[in-house]
């Protein structure tokens, strides 16, 4: 069982809701933290490290006897990461997709692929949470890689529940997020913002086709715009949880809330229930 | 000779700790300047600025492949080369192409045997040209889905510049995306200032240092704003010492008050719907990054 964790809009609480719903299970449970430019599960998770390494993607490099300045390379490379200056080819490993069009074109066969490190994926062992993290390099600039590398750990966890945590955004880091999952969790806050990025992501989850329900967070913060949208248009609302001072204080120092408050275990315990029902029972209508 | 327009972004690393809030609030202080939203897959700066769209534009950006079915004769020769698994097997044999997984990169086209993949042209959103009660902005949305995301963004700083040299303005202050990758990356250079707004709690302190790190990089310097500061005062005061290691200047703290979220759902700035001390305080951050700009 994958379930996505998604929001359109930043700082609704995908990740306080992730972290606690792992926590409240009673089972080990699988996270994975797919947001790696701002990673924080581990914030509140924490763990010991149980492996660490760094990912790379392919890049172009040439073999500058071979080229004869052709532009091959150039004409087929859609993200203008490499060009021929000076009679040879130039690379910019920044700009570069690692699609492997020039590589694959070029006549001389003067370019081949090298390694080009973009972040590190560390594993973490926390009570009754394997959790794996993606933690994007300051300074590079494509995300998608990286989150293809986290959720390439689902295979290692066969017979356990897997909770992925998304980006915020509606754009490409946020789709390989949920892709494949077998339910999406949007988390919103009934806030202008909130709701309005709401309705975003409603319909790229749609694009998608996944099945998906709500938690509403911070309830009582807002007005009640969410709620009336999901009764109109027959989205289950999973859980709601309220908003107060105390909590926000509580997470802000990095407290899982279900650790230190049994309102709120209980909140989770029964968004599981939810969670595991829909999944079972296909969730098709809620696509 | 035109003075050099200043163009300051408002960052924060970590989503929702108050970045569109806080530019609606410093454009409400400002006589005159140039909005652009290039938050483009999160853009909620028009829904307190309530502007009049003048002009609209699509957004064609890049291509995306689909495969022609009745020339394919199903030999797989994409889906090997293809790098984003973005192919899938129809129940005929032929192969098609799962759109919101496409790069755009083209290498199917080029390994066709039987030339059955199309490369168009991808709308992937559109970007506009509004008059506010705070000036010209210019704003976008990426559809959803959308690719290109930090291409969006140049577009949309490209034509905000045109704007304010057209019209003499000094100042166009960016909202910014969340994170620090592609759109952010996009967002932040060139400009003569970020000002990094973040909030008292262990993830927003986290997230402030990559985004910190990430103006060091492009060589920006950095006004630190902690809003809800009243949510963890202790945080607060460790954020102005981090701000001080980081070599940033540290400008000041908001309070936590939900009328913040009011104004949001009355369509105004904090400056325009709040009295009191969240005013205050927001008038003298202004102030001190107004002055040292």
């Amino acid at each position: 069982m994958k379930i996505a964790i998604a929001s359109g809009k930043g700082g609704t609480g995908k990740t306080f809701v992730s972290s606690n719903l792992v926590r409240s299970y009673k089972k080990q449970v699988a996270l994975l933290d797919c947001d790696v430019e701002e990673p924080n599960n581990s914030l509140f998770l924490k763990g010991d490290i149980v492996e660490q390494r760094r990912h790379a993607v392919l890049v172009p490099k040439l073999q500058s006897d071979l080229c004869d300045g052709c532009r091959v390379c150039q004409q087929v490379c859609e993200f203008n990461s490499i060009i021929v200056m000076g009679g040879k080819a130039m690379v910019f490993e920044d700009l570069c997709h690692s699609c492997g069009a020039c590589t694959l074109m070029c006549p001389q066969k003067a370019l081949y692929e090298v390694d080009h490190e973009i972040g590190t994926i560390v594993v973490r062992k926390s009570k009754n949470v394997a959790m794996v993290e993606g933690l994007l390099d300051v300074g590079k600039a494509l995300a998608v890689p990286l989150i293809r590398k986290v959720k390439s750990y689902i295979k290692q966890f066969k017979d356990i529940p897997i909770i992925i945590d998304s980006p915020p955004g509606t754009s490409c880091p946020m789709v390989w997020t949920i892709e494949s999952s077998d339910y999406v969790i949007l988390v919103v806050e009934s806030t202008a913002f909130g709701f309005h990025d709401f309705k975003i992501a409603i319909n790229t989850v749609k694009d998608v086709n996944l099945p998906f329900g709500v938690v509403i967070n911070k309830d009582g913060l807002g007005d009640d715009r969410v709620e009336k949208y999901c009764l109109k248009n027959n989205i289950p609302i999973l859980a709601r949880i309220p908003f107060s001072i105390e909590v926000a204080t509580s997470y802000s120092k990095g407290d899982l809330l279900v650790e230190v408050d049994p309102v709120y275990q209980k909140i989770f315990e029964k968004l599981w229930e939810e969670l595991i029902n829909r999944v079972k029972s296909g969730a098709k209508d809620e696509k | 000779m035109k003075n050099k327009v200043k163009e300051v972004v408002i960052l924060s690393g970590k989503g929702g700790t108050g970045k569109t809030s806080l530019t609606a609030a410093f454009a409400s202080l400002v006589p005159s300047l140039v909005l652009a939203d290039c938050d483009v897959d999160g853009s909620d700066l028009h829904l307190v600025t309530s502007p009049t769209i003048i002009k609209h534009s699509p957004y064609i950006e890049g291509k995306v492949a689909s495969v022609d079915p009745l020339k394919c004769t199903g030999c797989g020769l994409c889906d090997e080369a293809c790098r984003f698994d973005s192919f899938k097997i129809e129940e005929d044999g032929t192969y098609q192409v799962i759109e919101y997984k496409c790069e755009g990169c083209g290498v199917c086209v080029h390994v066709c045997p039987e030339n059955a993949i199309n490369f168009d042209l991808r709308e992937c959103g559109e970007w506009m040209v509004s008059e506010t009660r705070f000036g010209p902005m210019v704003h976008a949305a990426l559809l959803p889905a959308g690719e290109n995301s930090g291409l969006l963004v140049t577009v949309v700083r490209n034509e905000a510049r045109k704007i304010a040299q057209k019209g003499n303005y000094d100042l166009i202050l960016i909202d910014g995306p969340p994170g620090i990758g592609c759109p952010v990356i996009s967002s932040v250079t060139g400009t003569s200032a970020v000002i990094l707004v973040t909030e008292p709690t262990v993830s927003g302190i986290h997230d402030l240092k990559r985004v910190a790190a990430l103006a060091d990089n492009f060589k920006v310097k950095a006004y630190i704003v902690v809003n809800r500061s009243t949510v963890n005062e202790q945080l607060t005061e460790e954020i102005e010492m981090l701000s001080e290691e980081l070599g940033h200047k540290f400008v000041g703290t908001i309070p936590f008050d939900n009328k913040m979220v009011l104004a949001q759902l009355e369509g105004k700035s904090a400056i325009e719907f709040i009295a009191g001390d969240v005013k205050k305080s927001i008038e003298r951050i202004w102030e001190r990054i107004w002055q040292t700009l």
